[in-house]
């Protein structure tokens, strides 16, 4: 993946194909303790112990002929690659928890890269789903929920073109705001 | 700063001009991204789709991912289906194809097949 908001638009695609109802994101950029970090949590079906082993460790297991995947594995590698390293943990029936954690300046670090386009095809293809995300850069930060743009919208959809423009706006005014907001009217 | 008070008048515009249509009478966009979707692209095609949509207005496209597609060698793949047509299956897509389908295809209802699953087999 060229970009570790690739991966993270993978792994939350796990948390919706186990049926999650609600996905938390938080990214952490800390510059001053030299980390970046993110973390999703779901509340969707979860897996028994054996399983996050495996999944873990998918290259080590044996002779298990279950096809195993990769999004997980690829995110490990790219952590450990800068330092960092990941940690899954879960619970049948409640949920799942995977954290990241990378070495903010390690020259092996993948770029955040577009975690507006990450987001906002998440919330306009998922509309049944609760999305939280809350990305803070050293001391600036900001939080979306879903549910509360929901409750304004009422019937109107995410994918409707003027409500998907204004998200796309939205996000995107927002992450350049964190690092400094270089955008057009920027009072920072 | 776009701010939550913009939504409130995007809804309120919206319920004016448009009656909610339901997605079956709609064309739908679905684009493959599961894991080696998204490392071939899928991600800035889908939102080359939702630019191009929203840009022209559209109101009857409901543009959405599904997480197992899964033809790696192929992707990024992009299904379309029309209203009572069949599905037509777009492959190696990059977001600088993406406005020619929206032309062609979504808006004129004639398949680019130089870009199709077909040509490309
Ligand atoms: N959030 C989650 N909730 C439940 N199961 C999960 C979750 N994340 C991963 N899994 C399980 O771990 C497997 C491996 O995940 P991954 O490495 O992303 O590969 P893939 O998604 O292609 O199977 C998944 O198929 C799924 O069974
Ligand atoms: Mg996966």
């Amino acid at each position: 993946m060229k970009e570790l908001s690739l991966h993270i638009l993978d792994i939350m695609q796990n948390s919706i194909a186990a049926n999650a109802s609600l996905v938390q994101l938080t990214v952490v950029e800390d510059p001053e303790a030299d980390t970046l970090s993110f973390t999703i949590e779901d509340n969707g079906k979860g897996m028994p112990p054996e399983m996050v082993t495996q999944v873990m460790n998918p290259f080590v297991t044996g002779r298990t002929t279950r096809r195993v995947g990769l999004g997980i594995p690829l995110l490990k590698a790219a952590a450990e690659q800068t330092g960092g390293n990941i940690n899954l943990s879960s619970t049948l029936g409640e949920g799942t928890v995977i954290s990241a954690l990378f070495g903010y300046s390690h020259i092996d670090r993948q770029p955040l890269g577009d975690m507006a386009g990450t987001m906002l095809g998440l919330i306009t293809s998922y509309e049944d789903i609760d999305f939280v995300y809350r990305h803070r850069v050293g001391k600036e930060e900001y939080t979306l929920s879903t549910k509360e743009m929901r409750e304004i919208l009422g019937d109107v959809s995410f994918s409707q073109p003027e409500v998907m423009l204004w998200l796309s706006e939205f996000l995107k005014e927002n992450e350049a705001a964190l690092y400094g907001g270089n955008d057009t009217e920027s009072n920072h | 700063m776009k701010s939550l008070a913009d939504l409130e008048a995007i809804r309120k515009k919206t319920l004016d001009q448009v009656t909610l249509r339901k997605d079956e009478d709609g064309v739908r966009i679905i684009v493959g991204m599961a894991t080696c979707g998204i490392a071939a692209g899928a991600r800035p095609v889908m939102n080359a789709f939702m630019e191009e949509v929203a840009k022209r207005n559209l109101e009857h496209v409901a543009i959405t991912q599904t997480g197992c597609i899964g033809m790696c060698r192929l992707e990024p793949i992009v299904e379309v289906i029309l209203p009572d047509k069949e599905k037509v299956t777009y492959v190696k897509m990059s977001p600088e194809k993406v406005a020619k389908v929206v032309a062609e295809h979504i808006v004129n209802g004639n398949p680019v097949t130089e870009y199709t699953i077909g040509a490309a087999e």
